[in-house]
């Protein structure tokens, strides 16, 4: 059986095309519960270590085995590491989606497959690979039950081959993979890693331009999901009490951080833990608990999705009112209701900007990295125990559960903020104290700590309306003082949020506004726009809520500003609308992306084109 | 619940820690006169000034509701916080966790437990968190003017006539079930009983759920309220008469066999349950269940301790967590140290 089926338009593309090296995409089209994941994730790694700038997206379904998934990896020269929207090198292992796969790709794309599927047939315009991969595990994996998991390591070995990545890295990346603990497993999948590397030397010839190279722009790097980012980052701030209730994308957040509390968190001298994770009975008790521990004084924090968010929102309103400390972090996903739980989308900005009944306002940070993420967790922790209010940590599915490229975590020695706390000395000097009166033209009050060993210590914390006494209170006029002291507070918020990115092109009248995980399309988009259409953009990154002075001389600066984002109702620019100037929001566009993917720049680059009539 | 302070020359107006009642007081009740959550706040008031706790070391946490409005009506000189709906109890276990050397205090109602915090109070029951967990329980939605709630019996009926016909939840039965250590019964109007259970609790280590019959005088002290003063007095049938010998008295009383069974609580203080009309076992968990059911079969509302388990393994245990409070640890136990960065970052590499 001829290897590759040559139409002569794909010789004419193999001929035309010169090399494509260090800068396409890899998609594997796999069945859910395979174990692809481990194949995926060596397949990437293997290209960080060759020095390529690099990213992995995982695409799967809400199903725990047999729907599709597909993974994506991008390789990128240039370092960017968002979504690309073609797929160049197609490995389709899914009977049930290959003719889909097949269809969707550009001409001249590569498809690596599984023999018996027989792609080759659907179209002649592409280079095609196929392995039988069946044939091929039987010798390397005896055990029949393990087959299903070891074939997806051929995959491995073929690409390898086809791509030029080097085999050596792929071992190291196999057994890093598989870790200290598990070499026999890792002895049996490399096993088929080279028997796919051999199977694709002796028997297909390469047609496609597409090759990995030896570069050095990942020297010094690390992989890691933004997940495992933000569960260091609350460690590393001093986490001492953590509730969750499981829900995708956030479950592996807490899950990750148990195992770090566990090995640095343990007090040497006791065995014991100094902190407590809960998986509490539902979102409703996870904040609950939290509320109750930031109340008692602990640094506490909840992860959840948007559906923990809606119902979390009783309580939130209660610590915004009652002025409790809370860390809590969404992770989000495609809404509203159950929505598509494993696809990222940036939509519970408003919900979160506002959560409960009444007059609210929260603080949100915005991580676009695990470095952010990281990060994060101390500012937020600072933040909520300073303005004594809960603050969000607005992560999303693409970065939470993602493998990203980052640098290595600075590590933080500035003293923690633990806010106005009075302890026995000070209220023996000043006789007493009144909770809720602004203390120094900030809006925060003094608070002190339940158990605090002093006769005027204690006050009394309620959802009700209250004085500055903390006493219970119906008047007007207390209401009023209590709410706009509120508001003050927020303007203090204001002054201390992590201020944005912004990068002026000192030409440009157009600008770009994004946030979060729509930073790599926004970044490599400025970069199309400018190359492709000489269009000049100055940019800027919100990294929180509330709004800061940047935004407002940003908008000031340029003609017209693009709001980037992914959700369908443009939720950041209609925050801008409720709180800037009319004369300044005029000038807002919006970019949206909303089908669960994460954006890409192409679809970014298009919109902005279409709305300036380029 | 102990107290390492040294114990000042007793004045007869003064506890053991050298304070006068007026420190265990609190704000002016709101509530109705003859509300039986008055009489419950009076006795938290005696309970802790008797033992000599002091104030500072309580949490008083609750929901909504004329009894979760209690809480600023005892201990003045306490930490309180009432929060949402329902949720007391995961307030209070936040609270715990961040200071296990608190000594928590949920005083909460029939609608916060029974209804719209169900699911989270079986939680907090299947935790065993340390906590002394109140339920001014009367039948009825009090604020929202005298709706059922979910432990009114079948055929008690509101003002307006209407009866209930729904079974009741009865919270000690889930406490039993499902795994709170201590649980307990009483009636508003009998102060000996609820002190004593009160104290038990407050000694003791894990969670004691005690469900008060504190009737509501403006809508269900009725005829045809099962929840009534008139109706407790007739029905209220005693498992036994409880003492409570704290730690630091050193009372021995003579007593024939068979006459008392005395229970040693963590602190080392003693509960002695002096037999009535029956012999009663607390730490069998099958015997308080049928007991309660048999109770119903004669219409009779059993009170006293109805189950202690005094050893059991409480959330704190099961966390393993350091002595100190978490809330104010130091940095240097909470944050780990650059060498712990670079180790998880070259793992990462």
């Amino acid at each position: 059986m001829p290897i590759i089926e040559v139409s002569p338009r794909s010789e004419t593309i193999a001929r035309e095309r010169p090399q494509v090296v260090n800068d396409f995409s890899i998609q594997v089209a796999t069945v859910n519960g395979s174990g692809s994941q481990t194949a995926n994730l060596v397949l990437m790694r293997s290209i960080f270590q060759m020095g390529v700038p690099v990213s992995g997206k995982n695409l799967f379904p809400s199903n725990i085995q047999g729907l599709p998934t597909w993974f994506t990896i991008r390789a990128s020269k240039d370092g960017f590491i968002g979504r690309k929207k073609e797929i160049d090198f197609l490995v389709a292992m899914n009977p049930e989606t290959a003719r889909e796969d097949v269809e969707s790709l550009e001409a001249g794309a590569a498809v690596l497959y599984d023999e018996p599927l027989a792609l080759d047939r659907l179209r002649s315009d592409l280079h095609y690979y196929p392995v039988p991969f069946d044939k091929l595990v039987a010798p390397v994996c005896p055990q029949p039950k393990l087959r299903k998991l070891v074939r997806n390591m051929i995959y491995d070995g073929a690409v390898a081959h086809l791509l030029g990545i080097d085999l050596e890295e792929m071992g190291k990346a196999l057994f890093k993979q598989f870790g200290p603990r598990k070499v026999k497993a890792a002895e049996l999948n490399w096993g088929a890693v080279l028997a796919g590397a051999d199977y694709a030397e002796k028997n297909l010839t390469k047609t496609d331009p597409y090759r990995i190279e030896r570069m050095d722009r990942t020297q010094g790097k690390i992989i890691i999901d933004g997940n495992t980012a933000t569960a260091l980052g609350a460690i590393f701030a001093g986490v001492t009490v953590v509730t969750w209730y499981p829900i995708t994308p956030s479950s592996s957040l807490v899950e990750s951080m148990m195992g770090y509390l566990k090995r640095f968190r343990t007090d040497p001298e006791t065995g014991k833990a100094t902190y407590a994770v809960i998986q509490a009975e539902d979102e409703l008790a996870a904040v609950g608990i939290v509320m109750g521990a930031g109340w008692a004084g602990a640094r506490a924090m909840t992860a959840t999705a948007g559906p923990g968010i809606s119902l979390m929102s009783e309580f939130v309103g209660l610590g915004y009112y009652a002025e409790i400390p809370a860390v809590i972090v969404d992770v989000q996903r495609v809404g509203p209701s159950t929505g598509l739980p494993t696809r990222t989308q940036q939509a519970d900005l408003l919900s979160c900007a506002v959560l409960s009944h009444g007059d609210t306002r929260h603080p949100m940070l915005i991580p676009a990295s695990p470095e952010e993420c990281f990060t994060m967790m101390e500012d937020a922790f600072n933040l909520a125990e300073e303005f004594q209010t809960p603050v969000f940590v607005m992560s999303d599915l693409d970065l939470g559960m993602n493998s990203w490229m980052a640098d290595p975590f600075p590590y933080s020695d500035r003293p923690l903020k633990r806010g106005k706390v009075l302890g026995v000395e000070e209220l023996e000097r000043l006789g007493g104290f009144a909770r809720y009166r602004d203390a120094d033209g900030t809006g925060v009050g003094y608070r002190t700590l339940p158990g605090t060993p002093h006769p005027a210590a204690a006050y009394f914390t309620r959802g009700s309306g209250h004085n500055e006494l903390a006493q219970y209170s119906e008047r007007p006029a207390d209401y009023i003082r209590n709410m706009d002291r509120l508001a003050r507070k927020f303007e203090s918020i204001r002054r201390a949020v992590p201020r944005p990115e912004v990068v002026i092109d000192p030409a440009a009248s157009v600008g770009l506004v994004c946030y979060g995980t729509s930073k790599y399309a926004a970044e490599e988009s400025r970069h199309q726009l400018a190359a492709e259409y000489g269009l000049r953009t100055s940019y800027l990154r919100l990294r929180a809520y509330p709004f800061t002075g940047e935004l407002t001389d940003f908008l000031e600066r340029h003609a017209r500003v693009y709001v980037i984002e992914q959700n369908r109702d443009a939720q950041m620019l209609a925050l801008m609308r409720m709180e800037l100037a009319p004369e300044l929001t005029a000038k807002l566009r919006s970019v949206r992306y909303y089908g669960g993917l994460p954006i890409d720049a192409r679809s970014v680059t298009d919109e902005i084109v279409l709305q300036e009539g380029l | 619940m102990s107290t390492t302070a040294a114990p000042p020359p007793k004045a007869p107006n003064l506890n053991r820690i050298g304070l006068e009642l007026s420190s265990y007081k609190g704000g002016k009740s709101t509530l109705c006169a003859g509300c039986g959550h008055n009489a419950i706040s009076q006795r938290i008031i005696e309970c802790f000034f008797e033992m000599g706790i002091p104030p500072w070391q309580v949490a008083k946490l609750s929901g909504i509701g004329c009894s979760s409005k209690s809480p600023a009506y005892f201990l003045g000189q306490s930490h309180g916080f009432n929060g949402v709906h329902g949720r007391a109890s995961t307030t209070a276990t936040g609270a715990v966790l961040a200071n296990r050397h608190l000594i928590a205090m949920v005083v909460t109602g029939d609608g916060d437990t029974a209804s719209i915090g169900l699911g989270n109070f079986m939680h907090m029951l299947r935790r065993n968190v340390p906590c002394v967990y109140v339920i001014e329980n009367n039948g009825v939605y009090g604020l929202t003017k005298g709706q059922f709630s979910a432990t009114a019996d079948i055929g008690s009926t509101l003002k307006t006539g209407e009866a209930n016909e729904l079974p009741p939840i009865d919270c000690c039965l889930l406490g039993i079930e499902m795994g709170a250590s201590l649980v307990a019964r009483s009636f508003s109007g009998d102060k000996n009983q609820v002190g004593a259970v009160l104290k038990a609790a407050i000694a003791h280590r894990g969670l004691s759920v005690i469900d008060i019959i504190s009737p509501c005088t403006t809508f269900n002290d009725h005829d045809g309220s099962t929840k009534s003063y008139a109706y407790m007095k007739d029905h209220d049938v005693p498992l036994h008469a409880v003492d409570f010998v704290p730690y630091f008295e050193d009372i021995e009383i003579e007593m024939e066999e068979g006459e008392v069974r005395e229970v040693v609580l963590h602190d080392g203080s003693r509960l002695r349950l002096r037999k009535l009309d029956r012999d009663y076992d607390p730490t069998d968990k099958l015997e308080a269940v049928r007991a309660i059911h048999a109770s119903y079969a004669r219409g009779e509302v059993l009170t006293g301790i109805l189950y202690i388990e005094s050893a059991k393994k409480t959330l704190i245990d099961h966390l393993n967590l350091v002595d100190e409070p978490l809330a104010t640890l130091p940095e240097s136990k909470t944050r780990p140290g650059r060498a712990a960065l670079d180790e998880i970052m070259e793992e990462l590499r």
